[in-house]
């Protein structure tokens, strides 16, 4: 309806921004969207399974990748990050930085020829558990369907190799970093979140003992695209688990770390309940909350664990974490608020649930724009035109992040008809 | 113009070492005298630009490209009006089976074969635009905060809004409350509502048309061509008076909430001073204070309990999302009465989700706010007081206040009524009465008992042949229950927002309301395009269907899970084409295989079937038809290829846009084909369902059961049959899938029809 008008600016390509990018081009408005990762999809692609129907993010992202490959008005970067926005509503301007991805994409590659590279690095979309080839595919699900060449990780004889055996024009090694300057009429920051840094939980043995994983570390060992091909597994020596405790709050709802709920958490971990239930008969799991904030319709998915009686609750705040004699064991120190009394507490493995951080708290949007204490931008900001969704305005899930940045999409249409 | 059709192979990507490509363009110039086929390295990036400058110099009209998933191709890669169809080689044939063998060259020439069959039927799309001027208007429903915040977020992108409230005034439940919890950083303090300033934008907005004292008395039509006639609800003018009648291009439901009131089913319900959340906020409203309903005194100190004061699960079990906040921001009135005024709060879990956390804190911080978890077991009059109980608290075993006033955190009920329910009523008050059976007219008089209730409660009055309002999910909400796609209804162009939809507070209804103006905006400019909306967003093929051969059975309109279709009183389909959704389930339904598209019909599969070379019972190779959901299965395929596993020579695939298109001729003409037998992918259904059209997995495990029957009379084992639920990442499932029933077949024998 409105082909000429200025497109939108999309920053961040994880659920949130990918639905507004696709919501405002169906209505008929270009849009670009920038997106810091090789791929689009954001936090949601390294979920194993969505609350509360258990189903795989790739599903719903499959429909929205082929929103965006049937749609002419969405012109996508990966690998981009917004540099700098200048001007005001109706008439910004962004200039967009893209690193070189090093395949150029005019030519297909396979494991044929990642198999013939020696150089390994970590694996960050499996949060550093394993490693890849210099040369990856970021994951299943990738979308563009490209492989990404890390240089640093690109050892010389594996240069060599490539330059030698890639198909003729499909890497190009010497491809530089590009910038741009866009014009754009409105903007949306749909930023995302990042787990909270549990190292700074001190008291609680992350870092110290293989066995303590943080809540995102579960969705990759559960997954099957993951370290351990989906089996849930201890970190220190492979065996299964037998007796698992979740510590819910583990940094969230405190004064010290973050003190907002993260809103996410308890249903997440009561998901990754179900995964291990799933997974291993027997295993015991021990749930340790402050409260259980299953909101809305999803107190159906605690009705239904408080059925099974390998899984308990127990209300009190988990103070420390210390090894037990028992190799890889920990013992938790915790109060079971409600008995008055302390629980036996010796376990296998812990689970910590870890909160959300805006990433806008550390890498600030390039414009002057208010953020809240946190560092959440919350909703429509202070500048008109630049409107936030997502995890970038509070944490939430994943259908409230899908229905803010539905409702953002239409804040930004407003302002571009405005002219 | 003459078709003239083109082929493309692709060498690239290790295909043309893994198979014979000259055999393969033999299949497509001899076998079916394609006049162009050429071979090329790749099929991406600058190859793609040669295919394209190909198909413009030879005026192609029609192009196969045997090489990628077609999942790797923007639709926007190719001139808009060429059909260009994709044989993904290199993810299901060569990723998944062993190089130049026998078998994998049959699959891929099989493979060529289906598509070029495909191909030659295919239409060009001509997108769908009715005679009649289509309109660009919304109807709002509801004039609380989301209808009023969606009414002027539409206005405000430029929309005419009608919009229609039942009570004589603007402004809902927000209009009733004294002040409102926290709604902006830092959270931390009430605030004022702002609903005067609210209600007098929306009233002199030039844009938005208000009607209070009012209802939709019919809704007609579809997207785009919504009549929706607005009645008067009473208030000085006879109720039902025609106000007015309007067009509309799509619909918003914000008809909102009312409070559930647990007092019935509670011991201590019937006392006097045991009153609701929203009675103690009309309260302070009205008169600035708290006082006794007993005896008008004021209440200086007040016991709150959350989720109605019922510990069981039977009687919440949804969480409303927002009592727990309102009862914080309750016990901040109650602290208003002065500093010997105290407030109890009794919880099962204090719910202040994200930033609502520092709303909590300030009443953490306030000494005459005493918040505890706890059982409230017993309510019981004291002198003129009333003494709570409560057990396992975290201040000892058992405690017991005594208090002036106990307010009850009553949850939210959607105002939203079950067309389908009162569609089954409806059905059951005629088979009542024209019952052809004793067992009909009893099952009818069950239905009528059990549905009663929704006797009356119509509110959009929908001329839809599958009831009156939006099917509903679980607790009576108008949801789709999507996590992806949270505005999906089951009637396009329909869209429930804010409490209607699901429990929310005032900042979560102004955001869905926002958002559901985006959606509805979006399906009048998508339904002005001719395009379909979400999923299959953008088609612009829409179903024909060929009337003469209708037999008037009724699947159709019953089946479309967003009822497409409306009927005559001879139950002649009637169709509502901007209500379609392109899944093709209609056309799975249909006995008289009357219903296609024009790229997607029972003839387009019927000749993939055909064109597969079945091979002789001695040539001991077995053919499956894998008729898979291309949004899950199909992509599951591609993954196997992806990781290297093993597929199956045998199989034969057909993406379908949903398992519910699938028309069961097709499983007869597979059989007639000499086929051993099928293997239907589908999403999960039930609860969790996972289908994009919510019921065509569930639809075709029905017709499944009536499929097995056709092959008994057909004198064939059932087994040659299976249906699977398969999640997008369950593609390591596949190979097992495949071999059992390769097992199978060797176990039953090959189809007896096989080279008849």
């Amino acid at each position: 309806m409105n082909p000429d008008a200025s497109p939108i600016l999309v920053i961040g390509g994880g659920i949130a921004g990918m639905t507004s990018a696709v919501e405002i081009a169906e209505v008929g408005f270009p849009v670009v969207l920038v997106e810091r990762e090789a791929y689009l999809g954001g936090r949601v692609m390294r979920s194993h399974k969505y609350f509360p129907k258990m189903c795989p993010p790739s599903c719903g992202f499959e429909i929205n990748a082929r929103r965006i490959r049937s749609n002419p008005r969405i012109t996508v970067h990966t690998l981009s990050t917004v540099e700098e926005i200048t001007g005001k509503a109706g008439e910004f301007r962004a200039r967009i930085k893209t690193k070189p991805r090093y395949v150029t994409g005019e030519a297909s590659l396979d494991d044929s020829l990642t198999e013939q590279l020696t150089s390994e690095r970590p694996d960050e979309f499996n949060l550093g558990m394993g490693t890849t080839k210099a040369l990856y595919y970021p994951h299943d699900a990738a979308f563009p369907a490209l492989h990404v060449l890390d240089r640093e990780g690109l050892s010389d004889s594996d240069a060599a190799t490539l330059t030698q055996s890639a198909p003729p024009g499909a890497i190009d090694l010497d491809m530089g970093e590009t910038e741009k300057w866009i014009d754009v009429g409105a903007v949306i920051v749909a930023t995302g979140w990042r787990p909270y840094d549990a190292t700074k939980l001190e008291n609680l043995a992350f870092g110290e003992s293989e066995n303590v994983i943080t809540n995102v570390m579960m969705e990759r060992l559960a997954a099957p695209g993951g370290p351990t091909g989906g089996k849930i597994l201890r970190r220190s020596d492979g065996e299964a688990p037998k007796k698992v405790a979740f510590v819910q709050c583990a940094g969230s709802r405190d004064e010290n770390h973050l003190p907002y709920c993260s809103a996410v958490c308890c249903m997440a971990s009561l998901k990754q309940a179900r995964y291990l239930r799933e997974q291993y008969e027997d295993v015991e799991i021990t749930v340790f909350y402050i409260d259980i904030r299953t909101i809305s319709r999803l107190e159906n998915f605690y009705y239904d664990l408080l059925e099974d009686d390998k899984i308990s609750f127990v209300k009190g705040k988990v103070a420390g974490i210390n090894e037990a004699p028992t190799a890889g064991n920990l013992i938790l120190d915790v109060e079971d608020t409600i008995a008055g009394e302390k629980p036996e507490a010796e376990f296998d493995m812990v689970i910590l649930a870890t909160g959300v951080v805006p990433e806008t708290a550390d890498s600030p949007i390039p414009f002057d724009l208010e953020m809240d204490e946190y560092g959440f931008l919350d909703g429509a900001t202070d500048v008109e035109g630049v409107y936030a969704a997502g995890c970038a305005k509070h944490p939430c899930d994943v259908s409230r992040a899908t229905k803010e940045s539905t409702a953002a999409a239409l804040k930004a249409i407003q302002c571009v008809k405005r002219g | 113009m003459e078709d003239k059709i083109g082929v493309f192979i692709c060498t690239g990507y290790g295909i043309g070492e893994a198979l014979d490509v000259d055999a393969l363009c033999e299949v497509a110039t001899g076998e079916y005298n394609v006049p162009f086929c050429k071979t090329v390295e790749s099929c991406e990036g600058a190859a793609l630009e040669a295919i394209n400058q190909d198909i413009q110099s030879e005026n192609l009209t029609k192009v196969v490209i045997a090489g990628i998933s077609p999942r790797r191709y923007a639709d926007t890669a190719f001139p808009p009006d060429v059909i260009v169809e994709k044989v993904g080689l290199r993810e299901q044939v060569v990723w998944c089976l062993p190089p130049n063998d026998e078998d994998t060259q049959m699959a891929a020439e099989d493979n060529l074969r289906m598509y070029l069959a495909r191909i030659e039927k295919m239409k060009p799309l001509v997108p769908f635009q009715p005679e009649e001027e289509l309109s660009r208007d919304l109807l709002v429903v509801g004039g609380g905060i989301a209808g009023m915040t969606a009414a002027l977020e539409a206005a405000a992108a430029g929309y005419g809004v009608t919009l229609v409230e039942k009570s004589d005034r603007l402004g809902g439940w927000l209009a009733k409350q004294h002040k409102s919890i926290p709604t902006k950083p830092p959270y931390r303090d009430l605030e004022e509502t702002g609903i005067d300033a609210l209600v007098s934008d929306v009233e002199a907005n030039p844009l938005i048309q208000v009607f209070t004292s009012a209802f939709t008395a019919e809704t007609a039509g579809a997207p785009g061509l919504f009549d929706v006639t607005i009645a008067s609800s009473g208030n000085g003018k006879p109720e039902g008076d025609v106000l007015e009648t309007v067009r509309v291009g799509s619909i918003i439901q914000a008809t909102g909430w009312r409070p559930n009131d647990p007092r019935p089913s509670l011991p201590f319900g019937d006392l006097e001073d045991v009153i609701l959340n929203v009675d103690l906020e009309a309260m302070v409203k009205e008169q600035g204070k708290i006082t006794r309903p007993s005896d008008g005194k004021e209440a200086k100190s007040v016991a709150f309990l959350q989720c109605g004061g019922c510990t069981d699960k039977e009687h919440h079990s949804y969480c409303s999302s927002i009592c727990c906040m309102t009862s914080l921001k309750q016990a901040l009135y109650v602290r208003d009465g002065g500093d010997d005024a105290k407030a109890y709060v009794f919880y099962e879990f204090m719910k202040t989700p994200g930033k609502y956390e520092d709303f909590y804190r300030t009443a953490q911080a306030d000494e005459g706010i005493f918040l505890t978890r706890g059982d409230v077991t017993e309510v019981v009059k004291n002198g003129s007081g009333l003494t709570v109980t409560a057990k396992d608290t975290m201040l000892g075993e058992e405690i017991q206040v005594t208090v002036d006033l106990v307010v009850l955190a009553a949850g939210m009920i959607p105002n939203a009524a079950d067309g389908e329910i009162i569609r089954a009523l409806e059905d059951a008050k005629i088979n009542i009465e024209d019952g052809d059976s004793e067992a009909k007219r009893e099952a009818a008089a069950e239905t009528i008992e059990k549905y009663s209730h929704h006797e009356g409660t119509q509110i959009l009055n929908l001329q839809y042949r599958q009831g009156p309002d939006l099917p509903t999910l679980e607790y009576g909400f108008p949801d789709s229950h999507f996590i992806c796609f949270p505005y999906e209804s089951r009637r396009t162009g329909i869209y429930p927002t804010g409490a209607a939809r699901q429990p929310t507070d005032g900042k979560g209804s102004r955001e869905d309301a926002t958002g559901a103006a985006l959606k509805a905006i979006q399906c009048v400019e998508m339904t002005w395009r001719g395009e379909a909306v979400h999923p299959r967003a953008g088609d612009t093929s829409y179903p024909d269907f060929f009337m003469q051969r209708c037999t008037k059975c009724k699947r159709c309109t019953e089946e479309c899970p967003f009822g497409t279709l409306n009927e005559d009183k001879e139950g002649t389909p009637l169709l509502q084409a901007t209500r379609c959704r392109r899944c093709g389930i209609c056309m799975g339904a249909c006995p008289e295989r009357i219903i296609s598209f024009n790229d997607y019909s029972v003839e387009t599969v019927g000749e993939m079937i055909k064109a597969v070379n079945v091979p002789e019972e001695w040539d001991e190779k077995p053919r499956v038809l894998v008729l898979a959901c291309e949004n899950d299965a199909f992509p599951a395929l591609d993954l196997l290829g992806q990781h290297g596993l093993e597929g199956s020579p045998w199989i034969r695939v057909i993406p379908v846009r949903c398992l519910g298109s699938t028309n069961f001729v097709w499983i007869t003409q597979a059989m007639s084909a000499g086929f051993d037998g099928v293997i239907l992918l589908g999403c999960k259904y039930g609860d969790d369902y996972q289908c994009h059209y919510v019921k065509g997995s569930e639809l075709a495990s029905v017709r499944e059961k009536n499929v097995r029957e056709k092959l008994e009379q057909m004198a064939m084992d059932t087994e040659r049959v299976e249906l699977h639920q398969l999640q997008i990442d369950e593609y390591d499932k596949l190979p097992k899938i495949f071999k059992d029933f390769a097992d199978l077949i060797d176990d039953i024998g090959y189809n007896p029809f096989k080279g008849m």
